[in-house]
């Protein structure tokens, strides 16, 4: 078994980032043939590298991003659904529930934190009642444990913070709640150590159809591999467009949130939604993992599919939209707002399985709600489609458990001290709000596939997501990168690209 | 004549200053109320004077650059002269407060200090 | 379990004069702990002038200052812990904090004075819409790339905010060679000292616009404008009033918070209007033994009454410590009419030495105005102000005749009165 000592006070390579030389030539040919390129390091992507890593197979992951998880994975509601809210013949019908149950296992295996708080759907009328009950029985031929509808004072007595309005609601035991891209960084990171390769800044911006499999091209190489699996997520049409003749279309749907400071993160105990009212779709009011309280999303077509900007209408459309269903938003508490961006499709499902006219290229793709949720089931779909065509054997060696950052804020005093005793970095506290230390944002750099951005250190560590929003630790983070990458702090970005923090010297 | 309204800086007070101008000198200052605005009602009308503070950069220190000051007011209209020496200037750490780092900068006759320690490493 | 008589939370302008003032006063298990890998807390990245006048009657700038009072810490062998920071305390006044040398610190003090400071309000507590992109930055945080690091935030500025911190880095960054298109402040009037708007704005031609917000923020990866619109009296958007700035950096100086995370978990009361401790004219919270001074308990706009009203919870502290026995009948002040707090809340009559100083600031700008103080029914005193400001922090003198004059004032009262 390959075991990996996350603690070891390695210095990283500083140049982990593709450089080409300029050797006359446009294309530099990778010689190597791959068995798999996946494209797309979100949480699809991951999970499948993960997955495949249990098997003897040349893996490559393409992302076009600096990090893993930077697309919509990033930015959303963070929900393992239970999965009564697809329709049975479909594949988000199908693979939800399943998805889900898997959670468990895996949170322990990858060490990626995991709430199983339940999730209530809220009915504003007594019609609604007849509503919760198609949901419950929808959700139980989906395959879904643990449905039952309640009556007001039975809600009220699980969330007393609800709005009167509320008067029956559909419960779902299963429901959770989890870190989305905690949850990526840990599949790719055993994926890595399972034997896959990952390489960033890499756009994909065409792809040959070869005999013997797929060239995948990009700005500074070309890849070439037996078979293809696009997990490209906002992009997906744009990639499965080159290959197939059964083109589709993904329209970027924003959704917009507002996070809550931790004070009051325990307005409502379980993920609270809403049935659809004269006002719409509703939002949902949820605890996050990290214990702070999150309202979202709205629904916006965009133009953009890169558009994550927020805007006063979005906001306050979300705010009004939650008052449905608690008695008092607490708007004073607010530290951030954000958009995710949704992949949505028009046939309104999964698109899984291999493209028509392209054979051996294996979609992934239109992964909206409940995408997380399906993700591990999902992996396991396009495997089975890999083991049919390749055959290939077993890992032997397959390590299917993952050291996290240690968390020091969960700690007790006396784990606290045992990991000081062993790297003066984890007594260092560097971000003050969430209780990060020095230690753990080292880890987050130096480990396989580490952060190369404040914003990667941000989803690795959660410094600078708390109340003053990286306003005290981002000058101490800067100085970090810049040191373990060895570059001048001017080169340090907040999500690679051009997003540079400091733009020269003083007096320059 | 004029009658020119300012904003005292010579503390945190900020007096409302009204400073009577003939013949490009100041004959009179109303609203001060010490020393310091009247003279700085004066002086900001013929002849206006700032303190300068900004950084410069030290080698082989504890902190990267040292935070450093005219040791006296300047001529206002000499503020970027300054600042275009500084640009010039690498100290060597260590650095204490009260060092000269600029003689005489830009032909103001005042000095240039540094205005922090800043230790070797 | 460590042992101390007095530990001081903050190592900054706060703390060390707290300390100081304690050891002065007989107390010598005086332990002083500190974030940062030097004492001077906020001061050492603020490199402008304008600091001590009152103090020491000279001008300095702030590391300076600062290194007056880390002597005078050095010199009466203050115990200090750097690079340490207070995880948790309790009302019984166990204190835990850690550091990479000594591990996990559990710490029983027989007082403990608060003295964190404050920090900044973010961009995503005042909800602007737009782009997340890099180059939005609050004041401080800019501050410190400047001064402590050397590096800009940016080229092309525009500053949400004119309070101090706002107009201060205004300068800064035109002096470090930056193009400060405007500061944009939502009120009618600049909530800092108006000094500064004079020689960091008018000095380097700087637009203010006042009554003006940010309504957008672009930019993919870096900022690359921003929209700004005027506000009515009911600080609305005005319709039509969009004006779009290019610019590459957003600084932000809308608002400092007190501190007092680990003043919660000690079971302080805090004021809603202060965000900081209730204290009495002992600057005692009401945890006996837990005194609080500095930016924690109030924001305060000069360092000099910072360090006058960090003497006094010392030299309290220290009493404390020898067995003063707190005196149960107390007097409150209470405000209206244009007075937004006091600090202090609680007076005890029968302690006040000489006279106390009695803290305020105005929710509006007023010109000609009288600050009045009721005890009980009777007004005892009447004062002319020519101007003042929310941006400037104001004093009432309350002296111990006036407290013997009425003995058993239970409600003090004060307000601004227009004649």
């Amino acid at each position: 078994m390959i075991t990996y000592d996350y603690n070891k006070a390695e210095k990283r390579e500083p140049n982990s980032r593709i450089s080409i030389p300029e050797l006359g030539l446009f294309f530099c040919k990778e010689e190597i043939m791959q068995d798999i390129i996946i494209v797309g390091s979100g949480i699809i992507g991951a999970s499948i590298a993960r997955e495949l890593s249990k098997y003897k197979l040349k893996t490559l992951v393409l992302e076009k991003g600096e990090d893993v998880a930077v697309g919509t994975t990033k930015a959303n509601s963070a929900i393992v659904h239970a999965g009564y809210d697809a329709k049975p013949s479909s594949l988000k019908g199908k693979l939800n529930a399943r998805g889900n149950a898997m959670f468990d296992k895996l949170s322990k295996e990858l060490d990626f934190p995991l709430k199983r708080i339940g999730s209530l759907v809220l009915s504003f009328t007594e019609d609604g009642i007849e509503d919760l009950k198609l949901l419950k029985k929808q959700g139980e031929e989906n395959g879904v444990p643990g449905l039952s509808i309640l009556n007001k004072s039975q809600v009220f007595e699980m969330e007393p913070n609800l709005n009167s309005n509320v008067k029956a609601a559909l419960f779902a035991k299963t429901g959770a709640i989890v870190c989305p891209y905690e949850m990526t960084v840990a599949m790719a990171e055993n994926a890595y150590l399972n034997g896959t390769e990952f390489t960033f800044e890499e756009e994909v911006i065409n792809i040959i159809k070869e005999t013997d499999g797929y060239s995948l091209v990009t700005k500074n190489k070309i890849y070439k591999t037996k078979l293809v699996i696009n997990a490209a997520g906002l992009y997906a049409d744009k990639i499965n467009n080159m290959v197939s003749d059964n083109k589709f279309n993904i329209i970027g749907r924003k959704g917009q949130y507002c996070l809550f400071d931790r004070e009051v993160g325990n307005t409502v105990g379980k993920v609270i939604f809403q049935l659809p009212t004269k006002m719409g779709k509703g939002v949902l009011v949820t605890p996050t993992v990290d214990g702070n309280l999150l309202i979202g999303p709205n629904a916006q077509d965009i133009e953009d599919k890169d558009d994550f900007t927020t805007t006063r209408e979005g906001i306050d459309e979300v705010l009004k939209k939650a008052e449905l269903s608690i008695k008092q938003v607490p708007v004073r508490f607010i530290i951030t707002s954000f958009s995710g961006i949704r992949a949505h499709t028009e046939c309104d499902d999964f698109i899984i399985g291999e493209a028509s006219g392209a054979k051996g290229f294996i979609n992934a793709a239109g992964i909206e709600s409940p995408g997380i949720s399906s993700a591990p089931a999902i992996a396991e779909m396009v495997a089975d489609i890999v083991k049919d065509k390749l055959k290939p054997e077993i890992n032997s060696e397959f390590n299917p458990n993952r050291d996290g950052i240690p968390k020091f804020r969960e700690m007790s005093n006396e784990e606290r001290n045992e990991l000081i005793k062993k790297d003066k970095a984890y007594g260092k506290i560097v971000c003050r709000c969430e209780t990060v230390t020095e230690g753990e944002i080292l880890s987050a750099i130096r480990r396989p596939l580490g952060a190369k951005s404040l914003d990667g250190v941000k989803r690795r560590t959660r410094a600078g997501m708390g109340r003053c929003q990286s306003g005290f630790c981002s000058a101490k983070i800067v100085e970090i990168l810049a040191k373990e990458l060895n570059v001048p702090m001017t080169e340090i970005t907040k999500f690679g690209g051009t997003s540079n923090l400091l733009t020269g010297k003083n007096k320059d | 004549m004029e009658i020119r309204e300012l904003v005292c800086i010579g503390c945190p007070v900020g007096c409302s200053l009204k400073v009577t101008i003939k013949d490009g000198k100041a004959q009179k200052v109303e609203g001060n109320t010490c020393r310091i605005g009247e003279q700085y009602g004066i002086n900001e009308c013929t002849n206006p004077k700032r303190i300068v503070t900004s950084t410069v950069i030290v080698e082989g220190g504890e902190e990267r650059v040292v935070p450093v000051k005219t040791e006296k007011d300047i001529p206002k209209e000499k503020i970027f002269d300054v600042i275009e020496e500084l640009k010039k200037v690498k100290m060597r750490a260590p650095v204490n407060i009260g060092d000269i780092v600029i003689k005489d900068v830009s032909g103001t006759g005042v000095n240039i200090i540094a205005a922090k320690n800043n230790k070797k490493i | 379990m460590l042992e101390y008589d007095i530990v001081v939370i903050g190592g900054g302008p706060a703390g060390l004069a707290a300390a100081i003032k304690a050891k002065d006063n007989g107390i010598d298990s005086i332990l002083v702990l500190e974030r940062e890998v030097k004492l001077g807390g906020i001061l050492n990245q603020c490199i402008h002038n304008g600091f001590g006048l009152h103090t020491f009657k000279e001008e300095l700038t702030g590391p300076e200052y600062a290194q007056r009072f880390i002597d005078m810490v050095s010199e009466r062998n203050i115990e200090y812990k750097l690079s340490t920071m207070v995880l948790d305390i309790t009302k019984d006044k166990v204190i835990t904090a850690v550091n990479g040398d000594d591990g996990i610190l559990i710490i029983k003090a027989k007082a403990i004075i608060l003295a964190m400071g404050c920090r900044e309000r973010p961009r995503g507590a005042i909800n602007i819409p737009g782009s997340r992109s890099a180059g939005i930055y609050t004041a401080g945080t800019a501050q410190k790339f400047v001064n402590i690091d050397g590096y800009m935030p940016g080229r092309q500025v525009v500053i949400l905010g004119s309070g101090d911190i706002g107009l201060i880095m205004a300068r800064r960054m035109t002096l470090e060679g930056a193009k400060v298109k405007a500061v944009v402040e939502l009120m009618p009037y600049s909530s800092g000292l108006r000094r500064n708007v004079a020689q960091c704005l008018d000095d380097f031609n700087i637009p203010l616009k006042l009554s003006h917000t940010i309504i957008d923020i672009k930019g993919k990866e870096r900022v690359e404008g921003v929209t700004i619109a005027q506000v009515d009296k009911n600080r609305k958007v005005i319709k039509g009033t969009e004006e779009y700035i290019p610019c590459d950096t957003l600084l932000l100086s809308v608002g400092l918070l007190p501190e007092n995370e680990l003043s919660r978990k000690a079971s302080v009361e805090l004021s809603k209007v202060t965000g900081g401790p209730i204290v009495d004219d002992n600057l005692e919270t009401n945890i006996d033994g837990i005194f609080a001074c500095g930016n924690v308990l109030h924001v305060h706009d000069l360092v000099d009454y910072v360090t006058e009203e960090s003497y006094h919870a010392g030299e309290e502290a220290a009493c404390f410590v020898k067995g003063r026995v707190k005196n149960i009948k107390r007097a409150e002040i209470e405000v209206s009419n244009g007075v937004r707090y006091t600090v202090p809340k609680y007076v005890n009559p029968d302690n006040v030495d000489n006279f106390i100083n009695v803290r305020f600031r105005v929710d509006t700008t007023y010109k000609n105005v009288f600050v009045s103080v009721y005890f009980d029914q009777m007004r005892v005193m009447h004062i002319n102000k020519r101007v003042m400001a929310p941006g400037e922090m104001e004093t009432v003198k309350l002296t111990k005749s006036l407290f013997e004059e009425h003995k058993d004032v239970s409600k003090i009262l004060i307000r601004l009165e227009e004649e």
